[in-house]
């Protein structure tokens, strides 16, 4: 697997430099990231890396994280992340830099980030319920989530029944994104499509 | 300038020719068969012309065999070679959907002079 943390910029077009016609991307400030430690079979039990992207300041830092960085030398970061089983050309050592040309044009990748919060949102906004009828003398029944169950037998709503709630800002995966163009200079990715999150939020990437 | 406008300017193109509602154009266009590639021209009046940056977009309107024919261009697409204006039109308003209800000689554009 290889795996990248990366910013979400926002959103653009792109033109394909084959057929010229424009294609809708997500930018992604993709690295570099610092390999701010190596976990291994024998000492770990499993192998993986460990990623940092971003940039935090010192005094914001805990001492117990700045002692961990010292080890691979580097300067406080925003995000760490563990990527499990990374496969690279050279084994990575600490204080390595990992860009984004570990992906290239036309990868599938997957994506995760942040959601965007949408607070405490109705049934119809969160579960896609469509609403009492508009007509026919109703009134505030518009976006009313109708009946939650039966009668005396059960007496109760069953667990799970979907309601109004907090919507958002929660962990959303989204896989089988296409890599459209890596700029390996100014370390951006290009992703055809949308992906999770606000802007200026951090998402995982992974192949 | 932040990356991402820096990366939409790496993509727009510089050489367009200054155009406004009302004016006529001949759009060279790209079209591709097979593997074969050559240029169409579309020339017509600008009825439209909306958004900025990349996404900028305008609309040419012509007669073709008495049946009218729109299409919306992306103004910094690669599939459009060159864009030339052949005639400046004196107009009052920025879009000219009025147009389409209009046919012959009330269609016309008086020229700018």
């Amino acid at each position: 697997m290889v795996g990248l943390i990366a910013k979400k910029l926002g959103m653009t077009r792109f033109f394909d430099e084959k057929t010229g016609n424009s294609v809708a991307v997500t930018v992604l400030e993709a690295g570099p990231c610092v390999v701010t430690q190596v976990k291994t079979e024998e000492i770990d039990g499993y192998t993986a890396v460990q990623l940092g992207f971003g940039q935090k300041k010192e005094k914001r830092t805990s001492k117990a994280i700045l002692g961990h960085l010292a080890k691979s030398a580097a300067k406080p970061l925003y995000l760490m992340r563990e990527f499990r089983d990374f496969v690279s050309a050279a084994p990575l050592k600490l204080g390595d830099e990992v860009k984004a040309d570990v992906f290239s044009v036309g990868d599938q990748v997957s994506i995760s980030g942040i959601s965007k919060g949408k607070g405490f949102a109705g049934v119809v906004k969160r579960h896609h319920f469509n609403g009492g009828p508009v007509t026919h003398g109703q009134s505030d029944r518009l976006r009313a989530p109708g009946s939650l169950g039966q009668s005396s037998y059960p007496s109760r709503v069953y667990k799970g029944l979907r309601m109004a709630g907090r919507m958002g800002n929660e962990k959303v995966t989204v896989s089988g994104l296409k890599v459209v163009k890596v700029d390996i200079e100014n370390n951006l990715l290009l992703i055809k499509g949308a992906i999770p999150g606000a802007n200026q939020g951090y998402v995982l990437i992974k192949k | 300038m932040n990356k991402i406008e820096a990366f939409a300017a790496s993509q727009s193109k510089s050489d367009i020719p200054d155009f406004h509602s009302g004016d006529t154009l001949a759009v060279h266009v790209k079209v591709v068969e097979g593997d074969k590639e050559r240029i169409q021209i579309f020339e017509g009046v600008v009825i439209n012309r909306r958004g900025a940056g990349l996404d900028e977009t305008f609309t040419v309107r012509k007669i073709s065999q008495g049946i009218g024919v729109e299409r919306i261009f992306l103004l910094h697409s690669p599939n459009i070679a060159k864009i030339e204006r052949v005639r400046e039109g004196r107009v009052r308003r920025a879009k000219l959907f009025y147009l389409r209800g209009l046919r012959g000689k009330a269609a016309r554009i008086s020229e700018k002079r």
